[in-house]
């Protein structure tokens, strides 16, 4: 592993045993995360985002087992670094050492994840006495109210002691944010943070995780299934399918220069704000059941550019630049050249031109 | 697309709930505005605006506290009888946010998009039945296997469209649709638009659409109404309200919207609209043209015009 690298996911493979059978969630994905920086994982629900986060914080259920791979994760204490492998961890081990503590998750929904029956002041204070971090209660409270104003909460000392319930949305939100950040952890996985808020509250909570990751240098894995929502706070990209990864690049590559037929439907999906169109491009068909995953290419099956041998054969990974890579047989060197969907294609071309302004 | 012939006018309409003693809640609060045949005209704003209630007052889940409804030249507000209630239930019809949670969990599909001609009695045998829903089925594009099934063996975009059947089986001509895209997937959500889309051209319909995806409302509707705590606040075609904004709330809710362009994002600013001086109540519907109007005093109006938000924005 890179010194400045955080993460390491290496060919994963990870499947639950169903009544029906045996449903293969994930199927072998890698991806690094460097200190500081924010990947966002794009994908349809199903796709494996969600589970694979919860792989890295060792919440996967007992009917759940990781046939393959390594989650390796830099580990500092006390200025002594150490790599460890979070799927070779006992649960109390990961319990006491890494959630909450190295690496903090802020789910979907405020309300389901805060404790109605406490205060939210008792509810920031729990998981620092739990971890020793603090000597003394008071200690305890002058770091939340630091938190609180940290996560843009007004009057911290009256808030403290309120209870979820006298809190709006938004303001919740902000509380399981300041929740995460309470133990100072290295890594920050936000899972759908803002698809529960309305649209003027999520882009206040996108700026503020923003903002806390130009303040902490906390590094952010951002789990969406909408693209259009990830643009500002993104620094990488990656694009799930059927449990695997399809495109990865940096943001820019991503939304200026897609090459998967997957992630042009995604984008193409999003209705345009500048230009009326008659219809919106959508993706046909729905995603595949992965207790019997398809032969060859998943996507293959709800796509207008499958080649022949996306049927049969699992495409590699082709690189598109040192940052930019893509799963699908169309680049291979002896494939037939294709352009991306014309609607997307002057899309694009306004984007670069408003850009040039 | 929109005829001049008014389907649906609404004067004056007030909903509101009684929390305790002490407080009510005015979900809608002296709203008026009218819906053109074969339009669609979109509701948007935040959750708490009152659109969700509004629409459920309309057709007739809450029964209103003043104000008068005219549908198809009916007033359907006020105290209804029979004669009147059939005729709504017929002709109005309300699709749902959350597929799953508005299907009978324990009722295959045909019963369920049937339930509308049980209870009407408009069918008289079990084939004529089948048939009928046979039909409704096939134009949301679902077919003949999945009568027999139940909703949890079908994915959210297919629960939708059995409850998008369910809601034309009876070939209504007005349909109210509650945020239905919200809980479904990006890709799933342009289908069940599409869908839609294709609907209101083979069969006239006429939409209301409840929603909060501003990006989308723009892409599916004739005319937008904005709310904000119970009150219509901007109204207008989909130009005037997405392309010359005058109510600072409205301006908040566009600027909010994000875009799949990483450039334009870094560098957009945002309006934060200041609510907390917000009183509607000695406000007016002040038209800018013969489609825009917006909810306004006259000091505010005179300082947005010159561009002037100072106040309101923060």
């Amino acid at each position: 592993m890179e010194t400045n690298q955080i993460l390491e996911v290496k060919n994963l493979q990870l499947s639950f045993r169903l009544d029906a059978g045996v449903n293969h969630v994930i199927r072998d994905i890698s991806f690094n995360l460097f200190k500081g920086e924010t990947l966002a994982i794009v994908g349809e629900s199903g796709s494996g985002k969600s589970v694979t986060t919860k792989a890295i914080l060792g919440l996967i259920d007992d009917n759940g087992a990781v046939e393959e791979g390594s989650i390796l994760f830099r580990l500092r204490e006390n200025d002594k670094e150490e790599i460890v492998d979070l799927l070779h961890q006992s649960k109390s081990y990961m319990q006491k050492h890494i959630r909450g503590r190295k690496i903090a998750i802020i789910f979907q929904d405020p309300m389901t994840s805060l404790d109605p029956t406490m205060t939210i002041g008792k509810q920031i204070m729990e998981s620092m006495l739990e971890h020793k971090l603090v000597k003394s209660k008071q200690e305890a409270k002058d770091r939340t109210k630091v938190l609180l104003e940290l996560v843009g909460i007004d009057h911290p000392e009256k808030r403290m002691k309120q209870y979820p319930h006298q809190l709006s949305g938004g303001m919740r939100q902000r509380v399981v944010i300041a929740i995460a950040l309470a133990c100072e952890p290295d890594l920050l996985i936000a899972d759908e943070p803002t698809t529960a808020l309305d649209v003027t509250i999520q882009s206040q909570i996108l700026e503020l995780i923003k903002d806390i990751q130009k303040k902490t240098g906390v590094a952010i894995i951002f789990i969406t299934h909408d693209l259009g929502v990830v643009a500002n706070v993104a620094d990488r990209v990656a694009v799930m399918y059927a449990g695997k990864l399809v495109e990865e690049g940096l943001a820019e590559e991503i939304y200026y220069n897609p090459k998967h037929p997957y992630t042009w439907g995604l984008l193409s999906s999003i209705p345009s704000m500048d230009s009326k169109e008659e219809e919106i491009e959508s993706i046909p068909g729905s995603p595949p059941n992965l207790i019997n995953p398809p032969k060859g290419d998943a996507f293959a099956y709800r796509s207008n550019y499958a080649l022949a041998i996306d049927f049969e054969e699992i495409p590699p990974f082709f690189k598109i630049s040192e940052t930019h890579s893509v799963a699908s047989w169309l680049y291979h060197p002896m494939a037939p050249k294709v352009e991306m969907p014309e609607v997307l294609q002057k899309r694009l071309a306004k984007y670069r031109t408003q850009k040039e302004v | 697309m929109s005829t001049n012939n008014v389907l649906l006018e609404v004067k004056n309409l007030k909903q509101f709930f009684r929390v305790d003693r002490k407080t009510t809640t005015r979900a809608v609060d002296d709203v008026s505005f009218h819906i053109y045949e074969g339009e669609t005209f979109s509701v948007v704003g935040e959750s708490g605006s009152g659109k969700s209630t509004l629409g459920r007052t309309l057709i007739r889940i809450y029964d209103g506290n003043s104000g008068e409804v005219t549908f198809m030249g009916k007033k359907i507000s006020g105290k209804l009888n029979e004669e009147t209630r059939q005729f709504l239930r017929k002709n109005m019809q309300m699709i749902f946010q959350d597929p799953m949670a508005s299907l009978n969990p324990r009722k295959k599909v045909l019963d369920t998009v049937a339930f509308g001609l049980d209870v009407n009695k408009m069918t008289s045998s079990a084939e004529e039945r089948k048939e009928r829903v046979l039909e409704v089925l096939k134009s949301v594009g679902l077919h003949e296997d999945h009568l027999n099934r139940f909703p949890h063996q079908f994915s959210g975009g297919q629960r939708q469209r059995i409850g998008v059947a369910r809601a034309l089986v009876l070939q209504p001509k007005f349909i109210i649709a509650d945020e239905i895209i919200s809980a479904l997937d990006v890709s799933i959500q342009a289908q069940v638009i599409n869908l839609m889309k294709k609907l209101q051209r083979e069969m006239g319909l006429t939409y209301m659409f409840i929603a909060h995806d501003l990006s989308m409302v723009r892409y599916i509707s004739d005319r937008v109404a904005v709310m904000h705590v119970g009150h219509i606040v901007e109204m207008g075609t989909v130009d005037d309200v997405y392309n010359n904004p005058m109510h600072p709330y409205t301006r908040s809710l566009l600027s909010a919207i994000p875009h799949p362009d990483p450039v334009r994002e870094k560098s957009r600013k945002r309006f934060v609209y200041d609510i907390s001086n917000v009183i509607y109540n000695d406000s007016h519907m002040k038209k800018l043209s013969d489609t825009h109007s917006v909810l306004t005093t006259d000091k505010d109006f005179e300082m947005w015009s010159k561009g002037d938000y100072s106040l309101s924005l923060k």
